[in-house]
């Protein structure tokens, strides 16, 4: 039974959270990576490209919400996905018109891609702040739990609750599903083809006859998918405020680069290596320990590596160790 | 019909002030608050309350010979010094005899020590709550009418120990507020014989508080004391808190306390409970018909922004003069015991007691109590959300 308990303190508080937050960062860093390995810079405005696309989904879902529709125990937010990934397309494919075509054609430097997504970072976030406010917006509804932790305590007579939210069910299932597409698109495909061929040798691409603007276009259509997919599984989870998104960035950057920039297994392993390293290391196993070890052995302090506090620096901290012993990350990425 | 006698009263008041006034000096009060920044919304109110305790002298003409006193208003952008600081000489270029202000602790600290120390200009701050300004070096010349965050710590110790409470987690927001205030509650309860089981930081923004939750959860306790903001960190830690069923009850200090707070998270949040500096009783009944629809007097801070220019000009008549060096050392005097008590609107009849060479205990919108270098001994206005609602149910 103690140990069961230990089972469920563990999966409660460090594997359902941990494995809903990777898939979250997964699917951020899925974003950046493509945008790195085709279009060969690190777009820092994905983090509020991620706001944008959950800005438009929230404000479909207030207005389906006041219409009256919903999916049941599902959040009416799904069904307003499809619109918010279209207008984040809309919105991405004008920044690339208006501003990227333009650096692109003059073939400048990544570092000089970087500095300009930093500028459409502060606009992005200058624009979804003036559209919806700087505050908390929800717009979260249906059912709130699959397993709720005093539903599970009554079922099982455990000490311990299991709770698993009905948005974290959502994401990871989400997660597995977008992934799949993706894979099967970039492998199966002949547009994924390309966009591989592209990413691997430009050169060699525009030689036998792959259209780069429509590889680059299809890019960022598939980057604003994945950004408002991430965006709005994000708020559905926790909350949905703009300044947050712009926070998320260093997580998400950090896992695609743990797990190899520009490789798309590297930047969902390494979304969940981030994920579970935060959680993890800074865990407090007195709960844990308690029910596992011997009466009389339980321990008195928290048993805790590391305070909270340092949980940012335990994500750079394996960020530094994996490029000092592999440059390119876990996965073969490309060379930063 | 009330309404009119009132009115033509207050402008025949007000008629015959001015007409006395024509050869009486004018004393200019300076209030600066963050009417921009974080708190923008607070300040309006604040603002009223204390230029309604100066319109209030003024119709008495009963300050000094009659004296005319008068508003001028500037920013401190709450958070921004540099603004603070420059705004505050500007007021003393234009002659003020007193400041109101500042709002927030930061900027309070720093027009302090820039402006009003190297001027001999007395402050009075109706809402720097930091336990830092306590000890700071002012040459008696800064009080507040707001508590210090330590106080607020005792009470919450107090209010802890009565519920029965026997051990918490505590988590506080990591700034000098959340750490100053996270402190306060611990030392405290510790005090009175309970126990911490752990102190963890949060941070405001940030993506994700599993961590977190898991350390708190892990450390366990009667409750979840959370040191926060309300549109914050603290609301995502009470989510995390809520959706992993690690605690359902939760201890909120006064960054926790606001209507936005129970409407976010719902009838979970019923039963928590908590305090916020305020006061109950016959002074803020007054102040509130004194202010009708003009303005919130219950909103934050405002009561002791009343208090906080009615101790100015309480002080000017006891040392029957507008020079800060003269009667900065009386704020003391009329703000505590022993003499009459005096509540809002009874202004003009504190201000007859002082030219009579009587004494006067200004009790106030707030019911002031000023101890120790010059602050309010401080009462708290109990809360417990019920219904999803943050109800009073009682002060401390």
């Amino acid at each position: 039974m103690d140990f069961l308990n230990a089972i469920i303190a563990l999966l409660n508080f460090v594997v359902v959270p941990a494995v809903a937050y990777g898939s979250q960062l997964a699917l951020g860093a899925l974003g950046v990576t493509l945008i790195y390995g085709i279009l060969r810079f690190s777009n820092f405005a994905h983090g509020d490209t991620m706001a944008f696309g959950a800005m438009i989904t929230v404000l479909f879902t207030w207005l389906f919400q006041s219409w009256g529709i919903s999916l049941g125990p599902l959040p009416t937010a799904l069904l307003a996905l499809p619109i918010g990934i279209l207008g984040c397309m809309a919105l991405l494919l004008a920044t690339d018109r208006v501003v990227y075509r333009f650096y692109r054609e003059q073939k400048a430097k990544p570092v000089i891609l970087v500095i300009v997504s930093l500028g459409v970072t502060f606009i992005l976030n200058g624009l979804v702040r003036f559209i919806i406010g700087p505050d908390d917006q929800r717009f979260a509804d249906g059912e709130r739990f699959i397993v709720s932790a005093r539903t599970f305590k009554e079922l099982t007579g455990l000490r311990e609750g299991l709770a698993i939210k009905t948005t974290q069910g959502i994401t990871v299932i989400t997660a597995v599903v977008v992934v799949a597409l993706l894979f099967w698109f970039l492998n199966r495909t002949r547009t994924g083809k390309s966009m591989r061929a592209y990413s691997d040798n430009e050169d060699l691409a525009l030689l036998s006859g792959i259209n780069p603007e429509r590889v680059v276009m299809i890019t960022w259509l598939i980057v604003a998918g994945l950004a408002t997919i991430a965006g709005v599984l994000y708020g559905l989870d926790k909350s949905f405020k703009p300044f947050t998104y712009f926070q998320l960035l260093l997580p998400i950057f950090a896992s695609a680069i743990v797990g190899g920039l520009g490789n798309p297994i590297g930047a969902i392993a390494g979304g969940f290596v981030i994920a579970f390293s935060e959680v993890t290391v800074t865990y407090a196993w007195k709960k844990v320990l308690t029910y596992l070890m011997p009466e009389g052995l339980e321990p008195d302090g928290l048993v805790q590596l590391l305070s909270t506090d340092y949980k940012l620096a335990v994500s750079f901290l394996i960020l530094l160790i994996v490029l000092l012993f592999k440059p390119t990350g876990l996965f073969k990425g490309k060379a930063v | 019909m009330k309404k009119l006698l009132l009115a033509s009263t207050a402008a025949a008041l007000v008629a015959s002030g001015a007409f006395a006034g024509g050869h009486a000096k004018e004393v200019k009060l300076g209030v600066q608050f963050g009417f921009t920044g974080p708190i923008e919304s607070l300040t309006g109110p604040m603002a009223a309350g204390a230029e309604m305790a100066m319109a209030e002298v003024t119709e008495s003409g009963k300050l000094l010979d009659a004296a005319k006193v008068t508003a001028i208003r500037a920013d401190t952008g709450c958070i921004d010094n540099g603004l603070s600081t420059s705004n505050a000489e500007r007021l003393i270029a234009e002659g003020i005899n007193g400041l109101i202000g500042g709002d927030c602790s930061g900027v309070t600290g720093a027009i302090l020590q820039n402006v009003a120390i190297p001027n001999g200009m007395v402050m009075i701050s109706p809402s720097a709550t930091s336990p830092g300004l306590s000890t700071v070096e002012d040459n008696d010349l800064f009080f507040r009418t707001a508590p210090s965050d330590a106080r607020e710590g005792q009470v919450m110790a107090e209010i802890l120990q009565e519920r029965g409470v026997q051990s918490i987690a505590l988590t506080y927001t990591n700034n000098d507020y959340g750490k100053g205030l996270a402190d306060a509650i611990q030392s405290n309860f510790e005090a009175v014989g309970g126990e911490v089981t752990i102190v963890a930081a949060h941070e405001d923004g940030k993506a994700d508080y599993s961590a977190e939750m898991g350390a708190l959860a892990s450390a366990g306790g009667d409750l979840l004391v959370v040191a926060g903001y309300l549109d914050q960190g603290g609301l995502g830690i009470i989510n995390a808190a809520l959706d992993t069923g690690a605690f359902d009850t939760f201890g909120l200090p006064g960054g926790m306390i606001g209507d936005s707070l129970p409407a976010n998270v719902g009838s979970a949040l019923d039963g928590s409970y908590g305090q916020i500096a305020g006061s109950g009783g016959e002074g803020i009944e007054k102040l509130k018909e004194m202010a009708g629809d003009a303005f919130d007097a219950t909103s934050p801070y405002t009561p002791e922004s009343y208090d906080a220019a009615a101790l100015f000009m309480l002080a000017m008549q006891a040392a029957n003069s507008t020079d800060p060096a003269d009667y900065g050392k009386h704020i003391l005097d009329v703000a505590n015991a022993p003499g009459e008590k005096i509540y809002p609107g009874e202004l003009g009849k504190a201000l007859d007691i002082l030219r009579e060479g009587g004494e006067v205990d200004y009790v106030g919108a707030s019911a002031v109590e000023l101890i120790g270098p010059g602050e309010s001994a401080g009462t708290y206005r109990m809360i417990e959300v019920q219904n999803g609602e943050n109800v009073t149910i009682g002060f401390k």
